[in-house]
């Protein structure tokens, strides 16, 4: 099996959410096991390959075909018990930040409690400082965003326990 | 030169631009809605940006949005490809303002040409053929009457703010004037905001030859010959072809050099189109100027060996054109395949395609930004592929088209493929024998 092969099929795994598979043709035996955010791969004949791709990232590895997928700055996929839980997701384009200024306190923090218009971050955009105001109210249980780094429309920001 | 381009547009254009951007070395930043998740575009750049939800005033359209993303990645130039904000005076001052580089034309040069009265008077001053009209806008019906009778009749009331065919009035004799008058003049306000009218001669059957121009930061400026697009429906192009069937040298010459003449007199810097409306006799009249890159540019790149997207570039980077003219060496068709149904009035079908394979051979170039298991979404416009073909002579060219285009599987959406095969065989389309007239009795 050729790297780009192994490499199309780790993707594949990581993106289809199964938590197993094994593949045997002539030559060769594969095994992808994904589970706690550790891929193991085994390839058997000629030689053994010991891969470890974190399940939760961004598409592929650097691969030096020129079709590689962007690096787009969407944010990784939610964990695996996300389905109670809301995103708040950036409504426009810029930079992200926690607090209004450096050295002030931060909007939110993990486990705050926050009602429905209570701003929970600023993203500046052409030298605009834009509150951002949350639709939802809840519990704060993950920011999914660092300070002062450039988001996209749609990105998820916060994961929150809805009320 | 620039390091990093953001390309504001989609589809086949954004990765016609992405294309040059690796080729020449500069970094490419793909801004997409969410409905162009899965575009090649965003697949090939090496950043990319959602910037909004489906419809295009939210994304596409949203300069702030586009401003912002330009921003967050660092670009240092926006190509804006054709349409959107391509021919936007205040997107043009608003890169200015934020130091980008926009590639294209500067706010004043696209003001000036975007009125088409406006541009009418200044190519008038700088000595290029107009269609004989009225002197400016006209002020109320008695001098419409009168310039009309100096003129002859037919004649063509147009809104001054105009486009898409809106606020335009063919009259055919005195009588029918006023009404005409009346009527237009509601049309232009309703979609304009502007009923200021102006009054051409019609000018009957004529055919569409367009010239393409280049000029530099230098006060420079050079053409490339011609495009035909004379197969239009309602107004949209269908197929284009160069060298134009209907050209001869002497016409060339004096057509290019009137576009060039146009060029120098509004110092245009970019790469731009002169169309010019060209009548039986072979007397040709200025209709507008458009200051981007065109759709059909591949036609010329052919013809020329010369790739535009990369004369852009370089000129926007500030580095001088020699201001040689090029002329076609060789005959280059485009048929432009429209996810569009053709026995069903052309009624766009957008949808998943499910099985695609695409012409190849000597002479044979797809611009095109779909792929087995794409799904075209119903936001945008319908074209999802040009084949062009590129050959010796025109029979050949036609021939050529005609094998690529049957060869040419498009599964899962109705394309205008089996339209374009129905024009391949048209004897007046193989004889060279059509104006913009064409469509309206072609038979398919």
């Amino acid at each position: 099996m050729e790297l780009k092969e192994i490499q199309d099929l780790i993707r594949f795994v990581a993106k289809s959410g199964v938590s197993e598979v094994e593949l045997e043709s002539k030559g060769f035996k594969i095994v992808i096991k994904t589970g706690n955010s550790q891929e193991i791969i085994r390839v058997a004949e000629p030689t053994v390959i010991h891969a470890q791709v974190p399940v939760a990232s961004a598409p592929a590895p650097v691969a030096a075909t020129p079709a590689a997928p962007a690096a787009p700055i969407s944010a990784a996929p939610v964990a695996d018990d996300s389905s109670k839980y809301v995103t708040i997701k950036s409504p426009m384009i810029g930079t992200f930040y926690r607090s209004s200024g450096p050295g002030k306190p931060l909007f939110v923090n993990v486990g705050d409690e926050i009602t429905a218009g209570k701003a929970v971050c600023i993203i500046e955009a052409m030298k605009l400082f834009n509150e951002i105001e949350s639709e939802i109210s809840g519990t704060i249980v993950k920011v999914l965003v660092n300070d002062a780094t450039p988001v996209e429309y749609d990105q998820p920001l916060f994961l929150v326990e809805p009320k | 030169m620039f390091k990093k381009i953001l390309i504001a547009n989609r589809g086949e254009i954004a990765l016609r631009v992405i294309r040059t951007c690796r080729e020449m070395g500069i970094k490419t930043v793909a801004v997409y809605s969410t409905a162009d998740k899965e575009s090649l575009h965003v697949k090939f750049a090496d950043e990319a940006v959602c910037i909004g939800p489906p419809p295009s005033k939210d994304s596409y359209l949203n300069m702030q949005r586009i401003l912002s993303a330009a921003e967050i990645t660092n670009a240092d130039a926006i190509h804006p490809g054709y349409g959107f904000l391509s021919e936007n005076a205040k997107f043009s001052k608003l890169c200015q303002e934020h130091g980008i580089k926009f590639i294209g034309a500067s706010p004043e040069m696209i003001e000036g040409m975007g009125d088409k009265s406006n541009a009418k008077d200044t190519m008038k001053k700088a000595g290029v053929p107009t269609i004989p009209g009225s002197d400016g806008l006209l002020t109320d019906i008695d001098e419409a009457i009168k310039v009309a009778k100096a003129m002859k009749y037919p004649v063509i009331l147009k809104a001054t703010a105009g486009g898409g065919g809106k606020g335009m009035r063919i009259v055919w004799k005195e009588e029918e004037l006023l009404e005409m008058w009346d009527s237009a003049r509601q049309e232009a306000g309703a979609a304009f905001g502007n009923d200021a009218m102006y009054m051409e001669k019609y000018i009957q059957e004529p055919r569409h030859i367009e010239i393409q121009i280049v000029g530099d930061q230098f006060g420079k400026a050079c053409h490339l010959s011609e495009r035909d697009c004379s197969i239009q429906r309602r107004h949209q192009k269908l197929l284009e072809e160069t060298p134009s069937p209907f050209m001869t040298p002497e016409l060339r010459d004096a057509m290019g050099d009137a576009a060039v003449k146009a060029a120098l007199a509004v110092q245009y810097e970019g790469v731009g189109t002169v169309e010019f409306l060209v009548d039986k006799d072979r007397n040709f009249y200025f209709m507008e100027m458009n200051t981007r890159i065109q759709v059909e540019h591949p036609i010329t790149e052919e013809v020329i060996d010369y790739d535009l997207i990369r004369e852009q570039i370089l000129v926007a980077a500030g580095i001088p054109i020699s201001g040689k003219n090029y002329y076609p060496n060789l005959h280059a068709i485009e048929c432009r395949i429209n996810a569009e149904d053709p026995y069903n009035n052309f009624r766009p079908c957008p949808g998943k395609i499910t099985n695609l394979h695409i012409p190849g051979g000597h002479g044979v170039r797809v611009d095109s930004h779909v792929y087995a298991g794409y799904t075209i979404p119903p936001n945008y416009d319908s074209m999802i592929a040009k084949l062009i073909t590129i050959a010796q002579t025109r029979e050949e060219a036609i021939a050529k088209m005609y094998r690529a285009l049957s060869e040419f599987v498009i599964e899962g959406v109705k394309t205008t493929i089996p339209f374009h095969l129905k024009l391949m065989q048209n004897e007046d389309f193989k004889a060279g024998n059509y104006t913009t007239k064409f469509l309206e009795t072609f038979d398919y």
